[in-house]
């Protein structure tokens, strides 16, 4: 599974969503996601990734998240 | 050789603000306090004091333990800002209770009661101490900007109050701290000495509310477990737990992470908002006095707030 794909599988398991309507410019609100429902999903990429990611104002879509997991683990 | 909980009292001013309220104030919404937090309505002092609702948490909690506030052998108040810088909250309802022993408040923010109880443990291991009150109050309407929507509206102003007495009802304990200033600060009085170039900060809470939620979910995770683990308790034992009341999704997201059930999480943020240390000693008189708890019942305590600390304790309940 690539990176995008595990942070889909948890966006839809965390919040019931449609995969299909997923995409790298896909922002969090536009998913029904609150500042809090991001830091909790963050929260969840940090465990299955096994890294440490900084909350910030960077994480707005779910593109800015797969590139800043894939920067990490590089 | 620990202690025992031999009484509870809490007290809460009577000014109630709903979030409709507060939406006449500033700009906000119940629906948007409620989805994020949990909140409804909260307490705040308008005419009383501190000292006065703390106070009124001291003697109940004294009649509830069927203790004299003379037999008192130490007095600690967990407050980030009492009435007065000094005397200290502890010496002032001291004063009142008309009693002399050793007082002092201590600040380790929304885990003060937590450290108040870690404080406590060492003077009864000591046999320094038989009859110990552990105060905790927080007027936290005084520390926020009624003009920033975004942090006034998560507090409220509450007390609450335990006896201790000689037992061995406190299982495990565990207190941390991570210096980290930047998340969540109050800076303090500036004063106006005229040598001092520099203009005081505003005396308000400043919040980062990822970073704290962020830490708040994971310690309470990390701290349970380990107080769970010093214990030899097993999760399914624990029969109630009590969290900080800062915001019900941390609650929520430590619950799903710790897999116990929901319904062993007490809550009342709801009616009281945030009160800082005081959350958890109102949390736990209102279920003791709503009888919920049977004796021998194993009680989590779960906090976190700004420091950063973190304190967690098992307890068993011995009235």
């Amino acid at each position: 599974m690539t990176t995008f794909d595990k942070v889909v599988k948890i966006l839809v398991d965390y919040n019931d969503c449609d995969a299909s309507e997923i995409a790298p410019d896909t922002k969090f609100a536009d998913l029904g996601l609150d500042s809090l429902d991001t830091v909790e999903l963050v929260m969840n990429f940090e465990e299955e990734f096994g890294i440490t990611i900084e909350m910030n104002e960077g994480l707005q879509t779910v593109g800015d998240v797969v590139q800043l997991i894939e920067n990490t683990q590089a | 050789m620990s202690f025992t909980i031999s009484g509870t009292g809490s007290k809460v001013p009577v000014c109630v603000k709903t979030n409709d309220q507060l939406a006449d104030l500033v700009e906000t919404n119940d629906e948007w306090i409620t989805s994020r937090t949990g909140i409804k309505e909260r307490h705040l002092c308008t005419t009383e004091s501190l000292s006065d609702i703390l106070y009124d948490a001291a003697v109940a909690a004294l009649d509830d333990a069927k203790t004299q506030a003379d037999e008192l052998d130490l007095i600690i108040c967990a407050t980030i800002r009492g009435d007065y810088i000094s005397p200290s909250l502890a010496c002032v309802i001291q004063e009142r209770l008309k009693v002399s022993c050793p007082a002092f408040d201590v600040n380790a923010a929304c885990t003060g009661f937590i450290y108040a109880l870690d404080i406590a443990e060492g003077y009864f291991v000591r046999k320094k101490a038989k009859k110990v009150l552990i105060l905790a109050a927080e007027a936290m309407s005084k520390l926020v900007d009624w003009n920033d929507r975004g942090t006034c509206v998560l507090f409220g102003d509450g007390a609450g109050a335990a006896v201790l007495s000689e037992g061995d009802d406190l299982l495990s304990i565990k207190l941390t701290g991570e210096g980290n200033t930047g998340p969540l600060f109050i800076p303090h009085v500036g004063g106006n000495c005229p040598f001092v170039a520099v203009q005081p900060a505003r005396p308000f809470l400043s919040m980062q509310g990822q970073d704290v939620y962020k830490f708040a979910v994971s310690a309470m995770c990390r701290d349970i477990q380990d107080v769970l683990k010093e214990a030899g308790i097993a999760k399914t034992d624990v029969d109630h737990i009590l969290p900080h009341q800062a915001n019900i999704r941390i609650i929520n997201a430590a619950q799903k992470r710790l897999k116990i059930p929901q319904y062993k999480y007490l809550t009342n943020i709801e009616k009281c908002g945030n009160t800082s240390a005081a959350s958890i000693p109102l949390l736990l008189d209102e279920a003791n006095r709503d009888g919920r708890f049977k004796k021998d019942d194993i009680l989590l305590l779960s906090s976190f707030g700004g420091g950063f600390t973190t304190g967690a304790c098992v307890i068993r309940w011995n009235k």
